[in-house]
């Protein structure tokens, strides 16, 4: 029953991946940019929804409703002005850019806050769980982060498909010179998606800050479990996205009960090997251009 | 007044001049056909009038206003809609929501989905189809489509015929008469010489970036199209 309790475990810490990986898989399924500062600004979000709760005593789940607009504004201004700009520059201004980017923002991090771990307290939430099986509990907190998880993919799959705005993004994506032949500014919708994606991951990064402590250098390692993420699901799919968040998420977990100290590198493994014998994931986008 | 004036344009891909010193004009409801072999600057001339390129000298003036600094989308809410040279049709979306995309800018007019599958049988049945997966043809019928939904003034065709069957050429010809009777304005660009004499009102021949010769197709003979097409 330990290795069921571990899968069970492991599925719900994918959705908190999922959850992280959501605007990197938008972002780079809409424009082909890999945002290198996606983990720096879910830190971001997690200090502003500490700072909202010890200043204003607001529950953490208010926090939300400032930490999203806010990040979702900072995405739109960051497209708008930088990520734009680096776009029609030669293909690897993007990912110095938003690489420079997330220096400058752990390092602001680190004059701020110090480099003190920190996490946000959700009072008695932080330790209920409901007991499934006489061996199995989950917490409370954790389900809620995998429910919103996979809202979250449903939601972004459902307005890329069935809206206006998201058809114009899809074509964008296959052929961004035809589409601006239909009249489509792509520097807006660029802006957009970015301004979504962000809001996302200021959505999760508040999650992450309350199921884990954090620290201004916590953005790197939550950069490559999006990215694992995104790569084992496939680039430019979403519901990719979320399987490739609970696969990794089940191989943290079962290879920790396995091998107590080595959860993470197993976790590191699965993902290799799916980068070595299945490059573009396991379930990709079905058309190519 | 024409709709679309080009006054001596020069346009430059690079270092590579591709346009020399062209000049055209077209009146509202009128079809010209642009006709000339490969690398004649065809291309280039109807990508500059929708603003993907952008020329060096000279002024393109579209309803009486210079345009030559109007990006490319918001062009197509003044009414300029090009099909371009091999389709583009949006893989990843279905022949329907190609069409969707195509009225983005919301231009009110006689086109929409039941009027053009009614114009285009062919894309009726094959709606739901990916983009990836449609034939040349449909591919061709729903980029015509695509940009009508636009309801442009002006409809700027790049070489239709381009790597159909004959038969398929023609059942899309077959439709531009629909297209012309709702006053639509057509600039068609082709190396089929025959269909561009029969489908156009004026023919314009380029030769190596340059205007060689204009007229009526009724008053052109075979023969000087023949010298002008390929330089002899």
């Amino acid at each position: 029953m330990q290795w069921a309790n571990a899968v069970v475990q492991g599925v719900i810490l994918g959705g908190l991946y999922a959850l992280l990986a959501a605007g990197l898989s938008l972002m780079f399924g809409v424009m082909r940019l890999v945002n290198l500062a996606h983990g720096a600004l879910a830190i971001v979000a997690a200090y502003l929804g500490m700072v909202l709760v010890n200043k204003t005593g607001l529950p953490p789940f208010a926090t939300l409703l400032i930490v999203v607009p806010v990040m979702a504004l900072v995405g739109w201004v960051l497209q708008r002005t930088l990520l734009n700009t680096a776009l029609n520059r030669q293909s690897l201004a993007p990912i110095l850019v938003t690489f420079g980017l997330a220096v400058i923002i752990q390092n602001l991090l680190l004059e701020i806050f110090t480099a003190d771990n920190q996490s946000i307290d959700v009072g008695s939430l932080a330790g209920a769980s409901i007991q499934i099986t006489p061996d199995i509990a989950v917490g409370v907190f954790p389900l809620i982060t995998f429910i919103v998880g996979v809202l979250v993919i449903a939601g972004l799959q459902l307005y890329l498909a069935k809206t206006t705005t998201g058809r114009a993004m899809r074509a964008t994506s296959d052929d961004r010179e035809a589409a601006q032949l239909m009249g489509i500014d792509h520097r807006n919708l660029y802006a957009l998606a970015t301004a979504i994606a962000i809001g996302l991951v200021g959505l999760a990064g508040v999650f992450l800050g309350v199921r884990t402590q954090f620290n201004p250098t916590f953005g790197d390692v939550t950069l490559i479990f999006a990215f694992e993420a995104v790569i084992i699901g496939g680039l430019g799919s979403l519901w990719g996205t979320l399987w490739g968040g609970i696969i990794l998420g089940v191989a943290q977990v079962v290879g920790a009960q396995a091998f107590p100290s080595s959860g993470v590198l197993l976790g590191h493994i699965v993902f290799l090997l799916v980068l070595a014998f299945r490059p573009t994931g396991l379930f990709p986008k079905v058309v190519n251009g | 007044m024409a709709l679309l004036e080009i006054e001596n344009i020069d346009v430059f891909y690079g270092d590579v001049q591709a346009i020399f010193d062209v000049s055209l004009s077209i009146e509202e409801g009128q079809t010209l056909a642009v006709i000339g072999a490969n690398g004649a600057g065809k291309s280039t001339l109807l990508k500059s009038i929708a603003g993907l390129c952008t020329p060096a000298t000279g002024e393109i003036r579209f309803n009486g206003e210079r345009i030559n600094d109007v990006p490319p989308h918001r062009r197509v809410p003044l009414g300029i809609a090009l099909t371009p040279e091999g389709r583009r049709i949006f893989p990843s979306l279905t022949l329907e929501e190609n069409l969707l995309v195509g009225a983005h800018t919301k231009r009110s007019g006689y086109w929409n989905l039941s009027t053009l599958y009614e114009t285009f049988p062919l894309l009726a049945d094959r709606k739901s189809r990916l983009g990836t997966n449609a034939s040349g043809g449909e591919q061709q019928a729903a980029a015509i489509a695509r940009a009508l939904m636009s309801n442009p003034r002006i409809l700027l065709l790049d070489e239709v015929s381009l790597g159909l069957a004959p038969v398929v050429v023609e059942q899309i010809y077959a439709a531009l008469p629909a297209i012309v009777e709702q006053g639509t304005t057509v600039l068609v660009v082709e190396q089929d010489v025959n269909q561009a004499m029969k489908v156009s009102d004026r023919v314009q021949c380029l030769l190596d970036g340059r205007t060689v010769l204009e007229g009526k197709p009724s008053e052109l003979s075979r023969e000087r199209i023949a010298s002008a097409f390929f330089g002899i």
